[in-house]
């Protein structure tokens, strides 16, 4: 609440906020230690810090056991996010200019279907989409993560745009119609500079639900050639034996790493974002 | 201001992926898997027309469709209550200017992003296994070990666990909707003399209202769909004490390629979802309060 702090409140809320900050972050703080530890100190201690830490879990889990490496996976999965990402973040543009700043019959309609497609449950079309994924022989590639991101298939990005771009002054497009610039042209020079917050928060949630995406990998993709981590790293706990823990606990690390430091890298653009853009109407 | 609504039709330009994505990988899928859940379809063949059939089947004899019904609801009503409640206190404890507060925001977000990561299943199994460091730590208090994963009474509140250590985005929603709340209310509370009690449920709660509708709203549809960590942690085990819906719709459709019982099955956890979610829209009339702030 926003009440001055008597200074014993102060410390009870400081003394609340860390331990809750350290039961919430204990688990990965267990997990980067155990990344270093000997299999042994794993499960024979509960201290955080290894005794002696080793780095030879990473280098062996990097390798692999098999005939594809972590590298493979690694390189699968960005192979797989990037494109995917970077085609949201594109079609989520247009397709919210679009329903913010145009009139055209049936709008309404359109976007009130919009609107309940988020509530759409994936479960129920994630059989005929298969079906027809497979009819057109996209098994085992990315592109049924691809070509829905082509297809501005995520209406809850959709909608974030939408609503970001009604926070936009009208005035910015009326003063580049008077200058005689196309509605394109309006888009990439006068409004595109402003949206940074809402297409980086795009980015970010769109990169972190493909890259942490397991569902549809484990239907779509079934080459351990191109198996993004998610996949590979489920395979390495299945074969791995119950020695190889720290090498898991390893891989787990580096594949969750990505995503964290996009967040990091992102934070100031991707909270003004949210704030922005989530949840007002 | 318009007089006359003047119709552009570039905008048809702009939103013309969305069209084709709706028609291609929404519509046209939903149709065919209604069409498909009174179907005999194998994958390979053609669907065989079957009538009720597989409904039929589902409601009187199958017996692992009512234990998933049980599992999944059970899930449902401690996940998501849980995890709410635990982002709507956290939020308003994060909602105060004392130093420092961005970093316990940036903390309590991570878990969030990590989500339903096959990293996270992986770490929760090595946590709660038997000889895992829960029970290590417990054994330091001088607390019996408990067979977290193991026992069919705990371990769907085990995996329930990794979805309430989510709550980090509902947080963030919360927290944008109290920035919302004027100052000037509460300081009218406050003179008024109303206590901390009293200011938390007449207008903390009432003016966040529309958030809770919103989060209950898509955490329920999204728990009841999901996947990842009963699939890793537990593969649905023990006794199904943690077989989730999206696991008996996957074990159906893509292990044993019963593609037509699959879809029937998707369709009956549709209806449960709406039923759900407007049932839920119908409370509401009577706890959201939309006031002008939002």
């Amino acid at each position: 609440m926003i009440k001055r702090k008597t200074p014993t409140a102060k410390i009870l809320s400081y003394f609340f906020l860390i331990v809750l900050a350290y039961i919430m972050t204990y688990p990965l703080l267990w997990m980067i230690g155990a990344a270093f530890k000997s299999n042994e100190e794993i499960f024979g201690t509960i201290g955080l810090l290894p005794k002696n830490p080793m780095f030879g879990a990473f280098s062996a889990g990097w390798k692999g056991t098999g005939q594809y490496g972590f590298s493979t996976f690694l390189y699968n999965t960005f192979l797989m996010v990037i494109p995917t990402v970077v085609f949201t973040a594109i079609s989520a543009t247009l397709i919210g200019y679009g329903f913010a700043r145009f009139e055209f019959p049936f709008k309404k309609t359109l976007f009130t279907i919009m609107l309940s497609t988020m509530m759409l449950p994936a479960t129920v079309i994630l059989i005929p989409r298969y079906i027809f994924f497979r009819n057109l022989g996209w098994l085992d590639s990315y592109l049924p993560f691809i070509v829905p991101a082509i297809l501005g298939c995520f209406p809850f990005f959709n909608f974030m745009m939408v609503q970001f771009f009604r926070g936009l002054p009208l005035e910015l497009d009326e003063s580049g119609k008077l200058d005689g610039c196309n509605s394109f042209i309006i888009l990439k020079d006068l409004l595109l500079p402003l949206c940074k917050s809402a297409i980086f928060s795009v980015i970010v949630f769109q990169f972190v639900w493909t890259w942490n995406d397991f569902l549809n990998v484990l239907i779509y993709i079934s080459s351990v050639a191109k198996y993004p981590v998610a996949l590979g790293l489920r395979m390495t706990m299945d074969i791995s034996t119950e020695f190889d823990w720290n090498q898991i606990m390893a891989m787990s690390l580096i594949s969750i790493a990505p995503p964290i430091v996009l967040f990091f890298a992102a934070q100031k653009y991707f909270v003004e974002g949210i704030a922005t853009t989530g949840m007002k109407n | 201001m318009h007089i006359r609504k003047r119709y552009n039709y570039t905008g048809y330009l702009y939103i013309l992926p969305w069209i084709i994505g709706f028609l291609l990988l929404q519509l046209v899928p939903l149709i065919n898997s209604f069409w498909y859940s009174f179907t005999n379809f194998q994958l390979l063949g053609d669907p065989k027309f079957l009538g009720l059939e597989n409904y039929k089947k589902i409601f009187t004899a199958d017996p692992t469709f009512l234990q998933s019904l049980k599992v999944t609801s059970y899930y449902v009503l401690i996940a998501v209550p849980l995890k709410i409640s635990f982002a709507l206190v956290i939020a308003i404890i994060l909602n105060q200017n004392i130093k420092g507060i961005n970093l316990f925001r940036t903390l309590y977000y991570i878990p969030s992003i990590l989500g339903g990561s096959v990293a996270i299943s992986v770490l929760w199994k090595y946590l709660f296994m038997n000889q895992g460091v829960v029970n290590n730590l417990i054994g330091q208090v001088g607390f019996k070990a408990v067979d977290w994963l193991g026992d069919p009474r705990y371990a769907l509140g085990t995996i329930s666990l990794v979805t309430v250590w989510q709550f980090g985005s509902s947080m963030l929603l919360f927290l944008a909707g109290l920035k919302q709340i004027p100052v000037s209310q509460y300081e009218a509370a406050r003179i008024d003399g109303a206590g901390r009690m009293r200011i938390f449920w007449q207008i903390t709660i009432p003016e966040l209202s529309p958030i809770i509708l919103f989060n209950l709203i898509m955490q329920m549809i999204n728990a009841f769909q999901d996947f990842t960590s009963a699939f890793v942690i537990t593969q649905g085990g023990p006794l199904k004490s943690t077989y989730l819906y999206g696991l008996m719709l996957y074990d159906q459709g893509f292990k044993f390629f019963k593609m037509g019982y699959s879809s029937a099955l998707s369709w009956i956890l549709f209806a449960i979802i709406l039923f759900f979610t407007s049932l839920t829209f119908r409370s509401s009339e009577s706890w959201v309060h939309y006031g002008d702030s939002l």
